[in-house]
């Protein structure tokens, strides 16, 4: 990126859109040129924005090993990501990033077990680590992967998920639904109960991500499992409008989540002040 | 000097705590120097010994607290309400603002505040200690050895320069003997305005909001603003902005906000004292207030709580539009 | 060190304004001081300081950042910046230099602000001495000099004269242009004034504040501190102290639809504002407190944590004489700083 045009974003052109659940879709974004808009690690961010409406942080969803496009999977729940969600094929929006921190995928997670924890949208930016770590297979140990929403209609990638997820050697999928529904035979209740019942041996790399009280739940329940903090990640989502720590309102603390962030350790944001 | 002093006010609130009348008092905390006065809730006897105080530099209107603190806080506050600050009260409860039952008010008779900042232009900066005699203020200063002594009616604050009224016209309890309601020359500053050329206006306005750094003091302070989610804070409005996008927009922020407090601005001049850039909003209100009492006869909002304001009431002899076009006319 | 009579102060603004802008402190129509373009007639001002802080001339209240064109799917960006001139910054306070070196390592760090660092760049700070410091005065808790200022040239005033000496390259160059109006002289009456200055400060009624008990690392010392309920109780949330503020550096980014194409602007923003971290699905700073210890907790802790223990305060004194309900910093530090060293 050229550091003298941070604000300045590039264009995107929507080339895909998917509808994955009743109010998430995931877009295909590249440049108008077919390129990819940058290169970014698993769990870093891009501004996307409408101009006239404005211009919000996502996390790319696709992994880094898709040289083609990226992808993100937006859920509707504000102006920019209203205007997103009636956009077509062909649009063009704007794209600046990567922003944030990765996941320490090449270092931490090497030759780890991992064991991935997502609740409703949480998974899209897990979706970005799942498949590198798929890609590179053999750089690490089994992978389990716990994912949960309100019914499995909500289900983000529930293809992706079941096609080639779950036949993967070495990627076991857990899925569940908050209540019973038609069709579904798969287990029924809450992620923290569900990761509870599975009961992992605590020889793996945790990393959790969806609406902050399951990940709260999620982390006690793990805790009592008898997992060290230390060996749990998650990302913190706050409002941002520059994304390179300047514009001053990401902060916990000393630390700005659009910079330092967002992917933390479970330990690291225990030092953190309670303001997230 | 005020009739009333710091150690009787504090008796009061003491003992309205002790007897278990009040479980707070709202008044005024000493600051840093004897000037920087903040409104303060007081809980206990020896905070309000140690801190509260009652000078000449507590302009700070207490009422629209209320509003946020009324129904949070257990027990009857004690609010102390100078003349001025008792019409905002009153204005308050018209419109059903905060819980009568929860308050405990004080009326106090007022002097006038003084202004720091007419002071500091008499006397510059360096200001060591303020002391307050009958109708005087002796000034030290670090640079001379002699305190500055300055007469109090020339560093009134506008809004008592202009004093409407010296009645306290809300209390439970009255302190010392209520004042009366004052011819005041408040409005010949509006009528100066008004005799200007639409373009003479129009840049004595362009000039004073100018300054405006949109930090929305005025509206924060003005206890008729008492919207829980103002228009301009709410993103969804397609006004909210914090700067001006360009050169007519801090005006619409201003004119709208007149608009909006108009027949219910009680004339209070905390926009005015509150103003970092010492734009004088009052005038904006006042002009509206000159207006109603024109079109509708005499009306001052907050002097009566229940009070139907013109605005909202209807009756016969109401004023055609006609005849407001023909008044403008004649102004033009 | 070279000196000029004050006398004589219109022809060098003169001089100065034939080859760039200068802008200097001038008594505007309600008597506060403010920074204008010098053309001739304008005064300089004889008040301590400005309203508004000098941080405008980098990191202005509005600016477009860029435009965009739209034309059915497509959209084109236009970047529409000009190129910055050369400016000069008159009469600056040595609290608002070190205001600079304070804005400049949030916007001049990586990624480096373009539009923060061109004028940075071509702005030119002429410092002055503060002769007459107020009450409210208090960089020397900063170990700001107020004897000593800094920035690309260093000004002195007495009654009838002004001492002038450069500090930098660009202060150099910028003497070269006004060396005919000035006269090389000793440094006696400036030494007189340092003396004189000195002796002041030791009478400034804030003089003892101290920093001590704040900095990096100390989040957790302060942040559950009960005193904040009792500090933040009647704040009104107004944005006055951010915006007088010459440190506060947070921003807005929004979109302003013109009928023919879209500027996105960057405005001053404010920690104080309620809606400032205000998303779709929820807010991490509901009340008031939380938004007013941001503000203190930024400037006297996490700003010093992440800037080798630099912090985000000058001591201009501005918000104490500025906030609607006269709450400060100095009576934070007052009051969350006793507790902690007792």
């Amino acid at each position: 990126m050229n550091n003298s045009e941070t604000l300045i974003p590039k264009i995107g052109v929507i080339t895909d859109v998917r509808i994955d659940t009743p109010d998430i879709k995931t877009f295909r974004v590249v440049t108008p040129d077919g390129k990819k808009a940058f290169d970014h690690r698993p769990g870093q961010c891009a501004m996307l924005s409408v101009p006239g409406v404005g211009e919000a942080m996502f996390s790319i969803t696709s992994s880094p090993t898709n040289e083609e496009y990226m992808e993100f999977s937006i859920k509707k729940c504000g102006c920019v990501t209203d205007w997103l969600h009636q956009a077509e094929v062909g649009q063009q929006i704007t794209i600046r990033g990567p922003y944030g921190n990765p996941f320490p995928v090449d270092d931490v997670f090497a030759g780890k077990n991992l064991l991935f924890i997502a609740g409703g949208v949480g998974l899209a930016p897990l979706r970005s680590v799942i498949n590198y770590c798929r890609h590179y297979r053999d750089r690490y140990g089994e992978i389990d992967i716990v994912y949960g929403s309100r019914s499995k209609d909500d289900l983000l990638d529930y293809n992706e998920i079941i096609e080639e997820w779950s036949k993967d050697a070495g990627v076991k999928v857990h899925l569940t639904i908050d209540n019973p529904q038609e069709g579904w035979d798969g287990h029924v209740g809450f992620v923290p109960n569900f990761v509870k019942e599975l009961g992992f041996d605590t020889n793996k790399t945790a990393v959790i991500c969806g609406p902050p009280i399951m990940i709260k739940f999620t982390l006690d329940g793990l805790c009592s499992m008898g997992f060290d903090k230390t060996q749990i990640y998650t990302t913190l989502e706050l409002r941002m409008k520059c994304g390179v720590g300047k514009c001053g309102r990401c902060n916990v603390g000393a630390k700005y989540v659009c910079k330092d962030g967002p992917v933390f350790r479970c330990d690291q944001i225990d030092e953190l002040p309670d303001e997230y | 000097m005020q009739k009333i002093t710091q150690p009787m006010l504090i008796d009061k609130a003491v003992s309205l705590l002790e007897n278990g009348t009040v479980s707070c008092v709202f008044g005024w905390q000493k600051g840093e120097f004897d000037y920087d006065i903040t409104p303060s809730v007081f809980k206990n006897a020896d905070d309000l010994k140690e801190n509260f105080v009652w000078n000449g530099f507590c302009g700070a209107n207490l009422s629209k607290y209320l509003v946020s603190k009324a129904d949070k806080i257990e027990g009857k506050i004690l609010v102390f309400l100078k003349p001025c600050d008792s019409y905002s009260f009153n204005q308050l409860l018209t419109e059903h603002r905060f819980d009568r039952e929860k308050v405990y008010a004080i009326g106090l008779p007022c002097d006038g505040m003084a202004d720091i900042s007419k002071v500091k232009k008499l006397c510059g900066d360096g200001i060591s200690a303020i002391a307050f005699g009958d109708d005087t203020i002796s000034v030290t200063t670090i640079y001379e050895d002699k305190p500055y002594e300055i007469a109090l009616k020339d560093v009134l604050l506008e809004r008592c320069e202009n004093c409407k009224s010296k009645k306290c016209v809300a209390y439970d309890e009255l302190l010392g003997e209520n004042g009366d309601v004052l011819d005041s020359n408040r409005f010949d500053e509006v009528a100066r305005i008004e005799a200007m050329t639409p373009d003479e206006r129009f840049a004595f306005w362009q000039n004073e909001l100018s300054r405006c750094i949109r930090c929305n003091a005025c509206r924060d302070a003005c206890p008729a603003c008492t919207c829980e989610k103002c228009v301009f804070d709410n993103s969804d409005s397609g006004v909210e902005n914090k700067a001006a996008a360009n050169s007519f927009e801090e005006k619409m922020f201003h004119i709208i906000r007149a608009f909006h407090v108009a027949g219910r601005c009680t004339d209070c001049g905390e926009c005015s004292r509150v103003c970092p850039q010492n734009i004088p909003l009052h005038l904006l209100n006042r002009k509206f207030i000159k207006d109603i009492n024109e079109f509708y006869g005499e009306y001052q909002a907050g002097a009566e709580a229940g009070s139907r304001a013109p605005l909202v009431d209807y009756t016969e002899e109401d004023i055609e539009p006609y005849d407001v076009f023909d008044r403008r006319d004649i102004d033009a | 060190m070279r000196k000029c009579f004050l006398d004589k102060i219109n022809s060098v603004f003169t001089e100065i304004s034939k080859t760039m802008p200068l802008y200097l402190p001038t008594d505007s129509s309600d008597g506060s001081a403010v920074y204008k373009k010098w053309e001739d007639g304008i005064k300089w001002s004889d008040a301590l300081n400005t309203v508004r802080s000098p941080k405008d001339f980098f990191f202005p209240q509005m600016e477009s950042l860029m435009e965009f064109k739209t034309e059915g799917k497509n959209i084109e960006v236009i970047d529409t910046r000009q190129e910055t001139e050369d400016f000069v910054i008159w009469g600056v306070r040595p609290c608002d230099v070190k205001s600079f070196e304070i804005l400049d390592r949030v916007f001049l760090s990586e990624p480096v602000d373009s539009y923060y660092a061109s004028r940075r760049e071509k702005g030119i700070i002429v410092s002055l001495a503060c002769s007459k410091p107020a009450e409210t005065c208090f960089c020397q808790t900063f170990d700001i000099n107020p004897a000593e200022p800094c920035g690309d040239v260093s000004m002195w005033k007495t009654e009838t004269e002004l001492f002038i000496q450069a500090n930098t390259e660009k202060g150099e160059a910028f003497m070269e242009k006004i060396a005919g109006l000035t006269e090389e002289c000793s440094e006696d009456a400036v030494s007189e004034q340092k003396e004189k200055i000195g002796s002041i400060m030791k009478k400034l009624p804030l003089k003892d504040l101290k920093t001590d008990a704040f900095g990096g690392g100390k989040t957790m010392d302060f942040f559950n501190a009960p005193e904040w309920d009792e500090l933040s109780q009647t704040c009104l949330g107004c944005g006055t102290c951010t915006f007088v503020c010459p440190t506060c550096q947070c921003y807005d980014i929004k979109d302003f639809n013109t009928g023919n194409g879209v500027v996105r602007f960057r405005c001053w923003d404010s920690c104080m504002y309620s809606e400032f971290t205000k998303m779709a699905h929820g807010n991490n700073r509901l009340t008031q407190k939380e938004r007013f210890r941001q503000r203190f907790m930024h400037k006297l802790v996490y700003y010093p944590e992440n800037n080798d223990g630099l912090f985000s305060c000058v001591g201009c004194g501005r918000c104490l004489s500025k906030c609607p309900i006269s709450m400060n910093i100095v009576k934070v530090m007052k009051k969350i700083g006793g507790k902690a060293s007792e």
